[in-house]
C-alpha cells in the first residue's frame, strides 16, 4: 500500500509537470496579449512594452516556464495580472468553497445513487425501479446550468425556502447547509444517476451469484444478505464509477459556481481565462489536476480495501 | 432406521413468461438418519430445484404448491414462514453446491464465513466462534487451519474451498445435509477425498444426506438408497444394490447401460435414445414412453402409478404391474 502511495506521488509529479507545460504553452501561444488587456485600450506601444518587461513576458517562453516552476516548487504560483494578488492566496481563500461543494455533491451522489440503485435491483421492475431508472436517465441528460436555474426558480424564488446563491457561511451551520443544498444537488445529480445505474446493474448480477445463495443457505438474514454480502461485492465496480465521476464533478463546479454565484476555484479560473490572467489560470488548472490524481489514489486505496483479490505489491 | 425427512407430493411451480410451469411434480420420498439418498437423472430433470425447494431456496419466481408436504424430524416445513425456514437453514439442514470456486464470498475471509452460521444460530461470541472455525477446518482436513481462517477464498484451491463449504455447512451439526453435485467440478483424486470426508462425517454425526449426482460411480460408492428422476418425476426408488443389480424401470436400465464398465471390456456404451421432453411439453401417458424401447399401447395412453417391487423398492412403470401379477400367479399356483 505504501508502495502504491509512493508510486502515485511520482506519477502526480510527472503529471503536474506535463500539465503545467501544456497549460503554460497554450496560454502563451493562444491569441490575446495580456499586456494589451492590462494596459487597456488607451495604452501606447511603449506602455505595453513596459508592462511586458515588468511581467517578464518578453523573455523566451521556456525561460518564463522555468522561472514559473521555480516559484511553484516553493508554493509561489505568481501574481494575478489583474489584481496583483498572490495566486496562492487567491486559491487558498476560494478553495474551501469549491471543496465543500464537491464533497457535498459527492455525498449526495453516492448516498442517493447507491441506495436507489440497490433498491431498484432488489425490487426489479417495481414502480420504484421504473421511476428511479427513468429519473436516472433524465438526470444524466439534464445540463447542470438548467437544473441549477430550475432549482433556484422553484426552491428559492417561488417557495423562498433556500437562498438564491452565495456560499459564505461555514458548512456546519444551518445557514451554510442551506446555501450548499441546491448547488450540491445540481452538481451531484448526474453522478447520482450514473452511480444508481451502475449499482443497479452490478447488484442484479451479484444477487444471482452462487455466494449469495450460499449466504442464504447458511441462514443469513435477508437484510444482511443484501446490505452486507451483496453490497460489498456490488460496490467494487461502483467505486471506479465514483472515482471517474469525481473528475467530471470537479469540472462541473465551474458551471455550478457560476449559476449559484459561489466564489470558488471554478469562477477564479473562468475569470482568469477571460482576462488572459496567465498565473491564475495555470495555478487553478494545476490544482484541479492535482486533486484529480489524489482522488484517483484514494479510489485505488478504497478499492484494495474492499476487494481482497487486489494487491498492489 | 429413524425417519428424518418426509416429502409427500412435492410439486414445484414457476411463474414464467410462458405461464405457470411445474418442472417437478408429485414427488414423494423419505430420508432416514445416517442414510445417504442419491438423486440421479439427466440434466434438467429437476434434481437441483428439488434440493433447493427443501431448503426454501427456490428462485424468486418459484414456489412449492399447496398440496405438497415436507417434514423434517417432527417439524412441518411446508407452511413455515420464510424467517422460520431461515432459522433452520445452516442449522438443522445445510446445503453444499457444485461450484466451489464461486460458492464462497470473495470479499470475506474464510474465518468470517465459517463464523457466520455460529453467530446466527448458536449466538457464539467472536472468540468462541473463531476457535470453532479453526476446529472445523481441522476436521475437514485443511492443514494449518489457524492460518487459513485469515485467508480469502481466492487464496485456496478448489478442493480446499469445497472443504471449507463442507465445514461451513456442518458448523451447526445439521441433521440433514443436501449436496448438489459437490464433486462434479473437482478432479478425480480430490473428488475421492471429498467423498471420503463426507462419508466419515456422516458416520460421525449420524446425518441424513441427499446427494445429487450424474455419476453412477459416485452412486455406487456412497449411496444407501437411490432415487431416479425423469422429467420432474420419480421413476424408481430402491436400495443401491437393488437398483444396480435389479433395476426395474426401463429408464434406470438405460441409465445403467450408459455407464462405462471398467471390468467388462466387451460392454458397449448405450445411451438412451432421444432427449428429455420440455417442461411445458404435454405428453399423454407415461412421460418416458416416447423414448422407451418397451412402451406399449397402455403406456401411450395412461400414466402409470407407483408400483411396489418390494417393501423398499418402487417403480413407476406398467411393466411392474405386469410383473407383480405374474409374481402373484406363480406364488399362488
Ligand atoms: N427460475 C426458473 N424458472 C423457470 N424454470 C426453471 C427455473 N429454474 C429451473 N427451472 C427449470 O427446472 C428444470 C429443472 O432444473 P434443475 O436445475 O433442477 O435441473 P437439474 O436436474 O439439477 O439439472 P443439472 O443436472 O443440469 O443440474 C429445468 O427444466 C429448468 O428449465
Ligand atoms: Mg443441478
Amino acid at each position: 500500500m505504501l508502495g502504491l502511495i509512493v508510486r502515485r506521488f511520482f506519477q502526480l509529479l510527472i503529471l503536474l509537470i506535463g500539465i503545467s507545460l501544456i497549460v503554460f504553452m497554450s496560454m502563451h501561444l493562444a491569441p490575446g496579449d495580456p499586456a494589451a488587456i492590462i494596459g487597456g485600450p488607451t495604452a501606447s506601444e511603449s506602455d505595453m512594452e513596459a508592462i511586458r518587461e515588468d511581467l517578464g513576458l518578453n523573455k523566451p517562453v521556456l525561460v518564463q516556464y522555468f522561472d514559473y516552476m521555480k516559484g511553484v516548487v516553493q508554493g509561489d504560483l505568481g501574481y494575478s495580472y489583474q489584481t496583483n494578488q498572490a495566486v496562492t492566496a487567491a486559491i487558498i481563500t476560494r478553495f474551501p468553497n469549491t471543496f465543500n461543494l464537491a464533497i457535498a455533491s459527492m455525498i449526495v451522489a453516492v448516498v442517493i445513487g447507491v441506495i436507489a440503485g440497490i433498491i431498484s435491483a432488489i425490487k426489479q421492475n417495481s414502480w420504484f425501479d421504473l421511476s428511479s431508472t427513468t429519473i436516472a436517465l433524465a438526470g444524466i441528460s439534464i445540463p447542470n446550468f438548467w437544473l441549477g436555474s430550475m432549482l433556484i426558480l422553484v426552491f428559492s424564488v417561488t417557495l423562498g425556502w433556500l437562498p438564491v446563491g452565495g456560499l459564505n457561511a461555514p458548512f456546519y451551520t444551518l445557514e451554510g447547509m442551506k446555501q450548499l443544498i441546491l448547488p450540491a444537488i445540481t452538481l451531484g445529480t448526474a453522478s447520482a444517476a450514473m452511480i444508481a445505474r451502475m449499482s443497479r446493474s452490478t447488484m442484479l448480477e451479484v444477487v444471482r451469484s452462487d455466494y449469495i445463495r450460499t449466504a442464504r443457505a447458511k441462514g443469513v438474514k435477508e437484510k444482511s444478505v443484501i446490505w452486507l454480502h451483496a453490497l460489498r461485492n456490488a460496490m467494487i465496480p461502483v467505486i471506479t464509477v465514483i472515482g471517474v465521476n469525481f473528475g467530471s464533478l470537479l469540472g462541473g463546479t465551474i458551471i455550478t459556481e457560476q449559476v449559484f454565484a459561489i466564489n470558488g476555484i471554478g469562477r477564479l479560473m473562468i475569470d482568469g481565462i477571460a482576462s488572459r490572467d496567465f498565473p491564475v489560470v495555470q495555478g487553478t488548472v494545476l490544482l484541479v489536476a492535482a486533486l484529480f490524481v489524489i482522488v484517483n489514489l484514494i479510489v485505488d486505496i478504497v478499492y484494495a480495501m474492499v476487494d481482497p483479490r487486489i494487491s498492489y505489491e | 432406521m429413524e425417519q428424518l425427512l418426509d416429502v409427500q407430493n412435492l410439486k414445484i411451480q414457476f411463474r414464467t413468461g410462458e405461464g405457470k410451469l411445474s418442472p417437478v411434480r408429485d414427488i414423494s420420498f423419505q430420508v432416514h438418519k445416517g442414510e445417504t439418498l442419491c438423486i440421479v437423472g439427466e440434466s434438467g430433470c429437476g434434481k437441483s430445484i428439488t434440493s433447493l425447494s427443501l431448503m426454501g431456496l427456490l428462485p424468486a419466481n418459484g414456489e412449492i404448491a399447496e398440496e405438497s408436504f415436507i417434514k423434517l424430524d417432527s417439524d412441518e416445513l411446508t407452511g413455515k414462514s420464510q424467517d422460520e425456514l431461515r432459522k433452520l437453514r445452516g442449522n438443522r439442514m445445510s446445503m453444499i453446491f457444485q461450484e466451489p470456486m464461486t460458492a464462497l464470498n470473495p470479499v470475506f475471509t474464510v474465518g468470517y464465513q465459517l463464523r457466520e452460521p455460529l453467530y446466527i444460530h448458536q449466538k457464539l461470541s467472536r472468540k468462541e466462534a473463531n476457535q470453532k472455525a479453526v476446529e472445523l477446518l481441522d476436521k475437514v482436513g485443511i492443514p494449518d487451519p489457524k492460518k487459513r481462517v485469515k485467508q480469502y477464498p481466492h487464496e485456496l484451491s478448489g478442493g480446499m474451498r469445497q472443504r471449507v463449504m463442507i465445514a461451513m455447512a456442518l458448523a451447526c451439526k445439521p441433521s440433514l445435509l443436501i449436496a448438489d453435485e459437490p464433486t462434479t467440478a473437482l478432479d478425480v483424486t480430490i473428488q475421492a477425498q471429498i467423498l471420503d470426508l463426507i462419508e466419515d462425517l456422516k458416520q460421525e454425526m449420524d446425518m441424513g444426506i441427499i446427494f445429487v449426482t450424474h455419476d453412477m460411480g459416485v452412486v455406487a460408492e456412497i449411496a444407501d438408497r437411490v432415487m431416479v428422476m425423469y422429467a420432474g418425476e420419480v421413476v424408481e426408488i430402491g436400495e443401491v444394490e437393488e437398483i444396480f443389480n435389479h433395476p426395474k424401470h426401463p429408464y434406470t436400465q438405460g441409465l445403467l447401460a450408459s455407464v462405462p464398465n471398467v471390468e467388462d471390456d466387451e460392454h458397449t456404451l448405450e445411451s438412451i435414445p432421444g432427449t428429455l421432453p420440455n417442461v411445458n411439453e404435454k405428453i399423454e401417458g407415461c412421460r418416458f414412453h416416447p423414448r422407451c424401447p418397451l412402451a406399449t399401447e397402455q403406456c401411450r395412453k395412461q400414466a402409470p402409478p407407483i408400483f411396489h417391487v418390494n417393501e423398499n423398492h418402487t417403480s413407476k412403470c406398467w411393466l411392474q404391474e405386469e410383473a407383480n401379477i405374474n409374481d402373484k400367479s406363480t406364488t399362488t399356483s
